[in-house]
């Protein structure tokens, strides 16, 4: 269930010492706060979600469409607009604060964000192909080789590796652990790396497809 | 880095970092568990390198065990390592910052 989210912003990555000494990776999201600027419903829009503004803007950023929706919903117009899908509106009304205690440690998130771009990569760069070998008189080091065979079937296959534009493309990383929480400075602390670059935009949310409730395993052995 | 990262880390810093210099001869205190009790097991030895800074810095400490060198690396904020006692200095102080050329050498051409 999408029950927990929020929009955040990738800081960069850190280590914490859990009480037993174990070292944890983190990743520093900036969560918050974010305004609800919006709620979308089954009789009206055909969907549910709830609609979150991060990032107040200031008032050259907003064009007249956008201040007039602000206007309408009574909220301050905000750079950044995003929606959360979730089961149910009910008790989610416009102009509800959200920071990052929404999240407790131990949740288990999705974490949405566009990676970093590569421009127009190569194959070895964005599909994992082998590079040749760089010397013995071979001149095929980065390129990609054969990409089919001959007379037969006398055309390339679909879907082959090619070089091509690379990155900046959104990707979810599933099922990471909230490993810590700084309300005083709106920080979440996820365990492992999230998508972008530094000061990147990221959508935290409960996680879809959470693995059955690794954490709250008692303390066997 | 971010200076709310920084910030961030020096949470879980040690306020008392022990004193210690490449060249050393040390004992770290570290906490150990076995089974369910907890226990310091101490590792006498040089410390032939520091490395990294703030929260992720860590030493190296190497002694000789039956005759095999054996090197341990320490997260210095790391709350299983207790203490680090200075035995001893080195008997010559160190004209470079990580030791590393005492890996191959025994007895007496390992002193400083």
């Amino acid at each position: 269930m999408t029950n927990k989210f929020i929009l955040a912003r990738k800081k960069g990555m850190s280590q914490i010492f859990r009480e037993d000494g174990a070292v944890v990776p983190v990743t520093v999201l900036e969560a918050g706060p974010c305004t609800i600027t919006g709620v979308r419903d089954q009789k009206r829009d055909g969907y549910r979600a709830i609609q979150l503004g991060f990032v107040p803007a200031r008032d050259k950023h907003v064009n007249k469409p956008q201040r007039v929706a602000a206007e309408k919903a009574g909220v301050k117009p905000y750079r950044v607009l995003r929606e959360f899908r979730i089961e149910a509106t009910d008790g989610y009304e416009v102009g509800q604060e959200m920071t990052a205690t929404v999240f407790e440690i131990g949740d288990v998130v999705d974490v949405i964000g566009r990676s970093k771009g590569r421009g127009f990569a190569g194959t070895i760069k964005a599909h994992g192909f082998a590079a040749g070998v760089a010397s013995h008189g071979c001149r095929n080091i980065r390129q990609p080789g054969s990409i089919g065979q001959c007379a037969s079937p006398s055309r390339v296959f679909k879907g082959v590796g090619m070089p091509r534009h690379f990155g900046d493309s959104q990707v979810t990383v599933k099922n990471l652990t909230v490993e810590g929480v700084d309300e005083e400075r709106g920080l979440i602390l996820v365990r492992g790396g999230v998508p972008g670059a530094p000061n990147g935009l990221i959508k935290i949310q409960s996680a879809k497809t959470a693995p059955a409730a690794k954490a709250e395993q008692p303390e066997a052995k | 880095m971010d200076n709310i990262i920084l910030e961030l880390e020096k949470q879980h810093l040690k306020e008392q970092v022990p004193a210690f210099k490449t060249g050393d001869f040390v004992r770290v205190e570290y906490l150990i568990r076995e089974g369910k009790n907890e226990r310091i097991q101490p590792f006498l030895g040089q410390v032939i390198r520091l490395a990294g800074h703030g929260l992720r810095k860590t030493f190296t400490v190497r002694r000789i065990v039956q005759g095999e060198g054996v090197e341990r690396t320490f997260p210095l904020h790391s709350p299983r390592v207790v203490d680090v006692k200075v035995q001893r200095g080195p008997n010559r102080k160190p004209r470079r910052a990580r030791l590393y050329f005492l890996r191959g050498r025994v007895g007496k051409s390992a002193q400083l």
